[in-house]
């Protein structure tokens, strides 16, 4: 995995001087903006809701001991945008849309299409891995967005309804808007456009350097998606390292 | 560069070498196209035709030599953008998320080289000459292997090539549709001098068209030579290949 991190980065930096050139490509964006959102939107907001609802299930309790339940707001609130939205929509999304990405462009190469494209004189970094790079990097943000509303929403059902917590609507915004500032949103959409950068690159690398007919192709697309993930964890502890000492 | 009376690159191939995996594909093969000329290489399956003809396109890099379009290397950057080259693929290689309309005039619109409604009037034309009209707005995967193989080559078509290379363009068609595609590949040659490299095994084909065949075997060139040198090469395996017939009727009678 580690050995194809040159690749990836020199990918990165390919895609980025073409960046450009996008607006050539732009219906292809528009394309692949229209087919991640229809793929993902709905399945997003369901794992939203459930990941807010936990949070406040967990935390609640503990905290409902402690008679510290005015904080739960707060605590599903930074956990939600900070950490938990943008992390579990990247994961996400590396399945559902990192997968689709290396399987289609890993097909593309097996079956010679790549070679096609070269030979009409088209550059496939910017017919295939811009607009998807683009696209991504678009996408993954707002979900985020998303996720974070529908996560806080969740929450807020789990700390009303459950007998344990039982605190107010009122009372857990309150508390989610005295401890939830706009940078800390800020801070996790940075986090998930750094994890769609990843994601998109790892998975068109690898579906461009997929040999071996269907087998290969399920291959490239268990390792584009795996390999996304494990990049994205290990990663997060660094950027989240990174942001505390920019933020204050 | 003028565009009706263009003329046809010329190709040099020397000392070509290229092994997959320790295994030898192609061992030290030259040979040179003279520009406008129909070039045939011709050999059994699993010789190298195919990968040789990659690296004459640049998708390829070989181990050792060097591939000269019209004196200019094939690596050398930004010759895709000097020269039109174009390849019909022996497995066609459409894109199967596109139309044979969109495949056909690929080239066109991403290089924006026209306006979208002539684009439509001149993949319409290219698809007529090879005996597709209408299948524009089918896809790849509706199409039959000979159908996608006539695609293939309307795409190439339209790149107008300075030398187009073709991976066995009649393997998966009619007999009539056959001497259709070698009719057109003579009719390119004869009018815009594109310089043709054509593998193939069918004989009648090679034959029929052939300014010059090369005679290919294990990676290397046995022989290089008109139709009527080759016609009588002394070679054993070769004089088997080309005179190859289904006897098996009469071998059973006798
Ligand atoms: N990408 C590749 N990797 C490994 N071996 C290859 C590759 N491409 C071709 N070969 C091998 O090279 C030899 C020649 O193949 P090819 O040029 O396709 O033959 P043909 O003359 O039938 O077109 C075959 O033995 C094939 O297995
Ligand atoms: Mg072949």
């Amino acid at each position: 995995m580690f050995e194809n991190i040159g690749q990836i980065l020199i990918l990165m930096w390919r895609t980025f001087q073409a960046l450009p050139l996008v607006v050539r490509h732009k219906r292809k964006v528009f394309d692949q903006l229209f087919e991640i959102g229809n793929a993902s939107l709905l399945m997003a907001c369901v794992l939203s809701l459930f990941i807010g609802g936990v949070l406040a299930l967990q935390t609640g309790a503990a905290l409902a001991e402690r008679g510290l339940s005015s904080f739960i707001g707060q605590i599903v609130g930074l956990s939600m945008c900070k950490e938990l939205g943008p992390v579990m929509m990247a994961v996400f999304i590396s399945g559902r849309i990192g997968s689709a990405m290396a399987a289609e462009i890993g097909s593309m190469a097996v079956y010679q299409e790549i070679d096609a494209l070269k030979t009409l004189n088209i550059n496939p970094v910017h017919y295939l891995v811009l607009p998807r790079l683009v696209a991504i990097s678009i996408a993954l943000p707002i979900l985020v967005v998303f996720s974070n509303l529908v996560g806080w929403f969740g929450g807020a059902i789990v700390s009303v309804y459950n007998y344990k917590v039982a605190i107010s609507y009122a009372a857990y915004f309150n508390s989610l808007r005295s401890g939830v500032d706009f940078l800390d949103v800020a801070n996790g959409l940075i986090k998930s456009l750094v994890f769609a950068v990843i994601i998109g690159a790892v998975s068109c690398h690898q579906g461009l350097r997929t040999v071996g007919g269907p087998r290969g192709i399920g291959r490239s697309v268990t390792k584009a998606v795996v390999n996304s993930i494990v990049m994205i964890l290990i990663l997060d502890y660094f950027l989240t390292r990174l942001l505390m000492h920019l933020d204050r | 560069m003028n565009s009706t009376q263009r003329r046809g690159v010329g190709i040099q191939v020397r000392g070509l070498r290229k092994s997959y995996d320790g295994q030898l594909v192609l061992r030290d093969i030259s040979f040179e196209v003279a520009p406008g000329e129909i070039f045939v290489i011709m050999g059994p399956s699993g010789s190298g035709k195919s990968v040789l003809l990659k690296h004459l396109i640049g998708l390829e890099k070989p181990d050792a030599g060097e591939i000269l379009i019209d004196n200019e290397s094939i690596s050398s950057p930004g010759l895709m953008d000097r020269h039109r080259i174009a390849m019909v693929f022996q497995s066609s290689a459409l894109l199967n998320s596109l139309t044979v309309g969109e495949n056909v005039g690929l080239y066109l619109s991403e290089h924006r080289l026209k306006p979208p409604a002539e684009i439509e009037k001149i993949v319409a034309e290219k698809l007529e000459l090879v005996g597709l009209a209408g299948a524009q707005n089918k896809l790849p995967s509706e199409l039959s292997g000979g159908m996608k193989k006539r695609a293939a080559l309307a795409r190439a078509l339209v790149v107008e090539p300075e030398l187009l290379l073709y991976d066995e363009p009649t393997s998966e068609l009619d007999p009539l549709m056959a001497v259709t595609v070698a009719e057109e590949i003579l009719k390119l040659n004869r009018r815009m001098s594109v310089t043709s490299v054509v593998v193939t095994h069918d004989r009648d084909l090679a034959f029929g068209i052939a300014d010059r065949i090369a005679l290919i075997h294990n990676g290397s060139i046995y022989s290089i030579g008109t139709p009527e040198e080759v016609r009588n090469t002394t070679h054993p395996l070769f004089q088997r290949f080309l005179a190859a017939d289904f006897n098996l009727k009469q071998s059973d009678k006798s």
